[in-house]
């Protein structure tokens, strides 16, 4: 049961093979035999859990079950539940419970879904390797020496170890198709404003987005089908109207053009990755593509750009942090000066603090024009490089990541060797484009991802691509050795 | 462009953040070697070139000013550290 999909476990609860509650209720034994292993959740809502999937069972049972009725998930503890722990993965909101449900978390509740819990990842959403929470690392279910990648890590793990069918998770440098890369699972970034960021813990504000992570594009699309839309409590919501993600995944790929920036194969990549990538490019030459090989020429600079603008932003929204109205407030402060120093001092670990200091200085008087602004004309120019390409070709594919998963601490004590992690991912943040991450191979026993970047809005060219992809492919279909199903 | 110690001190006082002395070194160096990484951009010419402020240059959604939510100070202020008649509680400000 554990390694069938979202839709296969739709199947068997509308043919009565299983009720919603028993299939919950295995997955929380499940989580509670095996996670100990990976640690990919912070909080597992079990009586919650219980009550949803009885509830389900009900509707169903009254003829009311939509799509996704009934089905278990686990959301990013980034995302505000209401009455539940949201924590951020930070000492700064241990003991936050939400009063209030982001809207991705009420829309998907009232789809139906099972919530089996709150997922780890790094704090406040900044890391490539979910080794900053404040709960500690998540392993890798494939090689838990090392890395699930970050932020997303716990939604990572936790589908490729089969603890969750699918879960929520965002991404503002890559921080889902990352992660989906490293662990062998399919994740989603929606173009910029698809998804509603209501309730969604912020980290960088104009590069921020929500998305599903699950075994397949089909999965993807049953969630995302629920996530998305216009929200108004959301001023960057996209008014624009909703489509079915899943009536378009069986559409033939003949005649789609792909473009393979040359910047993107340089000597630099992994031999292994590129060979896996190039091998997935001929699968859609058979699929009927066309493949030329087009340039993003600003590409490198899509680092620099993207470690001001984010930093900044995030120095800007973590400000709120100051222990007076929510959070980690420190002991006996003297004055006002040492409740904020010293609640934010203590609150919030290295990571954090090392990027709202980066982001502080690049917003401060003196040096805004040299670094944020400068940042964000670069930013205009990414775009740029995407908009010219993506006039000539339908999409744009490369490697997810430069490498496969690393181990654990091989990065931590360097920040900038980690940035080079997100080579791949950020630019589509800056410029606010869609991608997707589907898994395309492996390279010393370790799980390689494809990314697919598509034009704003093109999420269901995307998830029609990579579905067909997985009729033709089984990688994703790959479950870790260590993982018993 | 490289930090000195009372550039990061001046830095972490703008951002209300306590960093230990123990700590201190590690951050400095941390923020140079950042700062570094992100000083290539300065080699490229952003001549003529309009700031990108949001993905799809969208500007500020505006509503009527009319009340539209409840008023809901118990159940948001139930996270607060203090709160005392309504009111969050924090050290004396005016002396």
């Amino acid at each position: 049961m554990f390694d069938k999909t979202l839709a296969e476990l739709a199947q068997g609860l509308e043919r009565g093979d299983y009720s919603s509650t028993e299939l919950t209720q295995a997955f929380l034994q499940r989580i509670n035999a095996l996670d100990g292993q990976y640690n990919s959740f912070i909080t597992v809502t079990e009586e919650q859990a219980l009550a949803q999937a009885r509830a389900a069972d009900k509707a169903r049972a009254a003829g009311n079950a939509g799509a996704l009725c009934g089905l278990p998930i686990a959301h990013k503890d980034l995302f505000c539940t209401q009455g539940v722990r949201t924590s951020s993965a930070s000492k700064m909101l241990d003991s936050f419970v939400s009063p209030y449900d982001a809207t991705i978390v009420s829309r998907l509740k009232n789809a139906g879904t099972v919530m089996l819990g709150k997922l780890n990842m790094d704090e406040f959403a900044m890391g490539s390797s979910n080794e900053s929470s404040f709960y500690g690392a998540v392993r890798n279910p494939w090689d838990t020496e090392r890395v699930p990648g970050g932020s997303s890590g716990g939604s990572a793990a936790a589908v490729a170890a089969r603890l969750t069918p699918a879960a929520t998770g965002s991404d503002t440098g890559g921080s889902i198709r990352q992660p989906a890369a490293l662990c062998g699972i399919t994740g989603i970034k929606p173009t910029y404003g698809r998804v509603s960021r209501y309730g969604m813990i912020a980290f960088a504000s104009s590069l921020d987005q929500a998305g599903p992570m699950a075994q397949t594009a089909e999965d993807c699309a049953m969630i995302l089908n629920a996530m998305a839309g216009f929200d108004p409590l959301d001023s960057t919501s996209a008014e624009r109207d909703t489509e079915d993600y899943t009536a378009t995944l069986n559409q033939p790929l003949a005649g789609l053009k792909i473009g393979l920036p040359t910047e993107y194969f340089s000597a630099a990549l992994d031999a292994g990755i590129a060979e896996q990538v190039r091998n997935a490019v001929a699968e859609f030459e058979k699929l009927g593509a066309t493949v030329k090989e087009v340039s993003l020429p600003n590409t490198e600079l899509c680092i620099p750009a993207y470690y001001i603008l984010a930093p900044a932003e995030a120095s800007s929204n973590l400000s709120r942090f100051d222990g007076v109205r929510y959070g980690y407030r420190c002991d006996n402060p003297v004055d006002l000066e040492d409740l904020y120093k010293r609640s934010r001092g203590e609150g919030f670990g290295p990571e954090v603090k090392r990027r709202i200091m980066v982001g502080t200085y690049a917003l401060s008087a003196g040096y805004y024009d040299a670094y944020y602004r400068k940042a964000q004309q670069i930013r205009r120019m990414i775009q740029q490089d995407f908009v010219n390409v993506l006039n000539d070709v339908d999409v744009i594919m490369g490697p997810t990541t430069p490498q496969p998963a690393f181990k654990l601490g091989e990065k931590s004590s360097d920040p900038v060797s980690m940035y080079m992690e997100d080579i791949f991912t950020l630019s589509l943040n800056l410029a606010g484009l869609p991608g997707i991450s589907v898994p395309c191979g492996q390279a010393s026993g370790l799980p390689v991802g494809l990314q697919i970047i598509g034009n704003y809005f093109a999420e269901s060219k995307l998830l029609n691509i990579a579905h067909q992809f997985q009729q033709a492919t089984d990688w994703h279909k790959q479950i870790p050795a260590g993982v018993e199903v | 462009m490289s930090l000195d110690r009372s550039d990061v001190e001046q830095i972490a006082h703008l951002a209300r953040l306590q960093i230990d002395a123990a700590d201190f070194d590690g951050y400095s160096n941390s923020l140079n070697s950042i700062l570094g990484l992100v000083d290539q951009m300065q080699a490229t010419s952003t001549e003529g070139v309009e700031p990108l402020a949001h993905p799809l240059d969208a500007v500020q959604r505006l509503r009527r000013d009319e009340v539209t939510e409840p008023n809901q100070r118990e159940a948001l202020q139930a996270a607060a550290p203090a709160v005392e008649d309504g009111l969050f509680l924090v050290p004396r400000v005016i002396e």
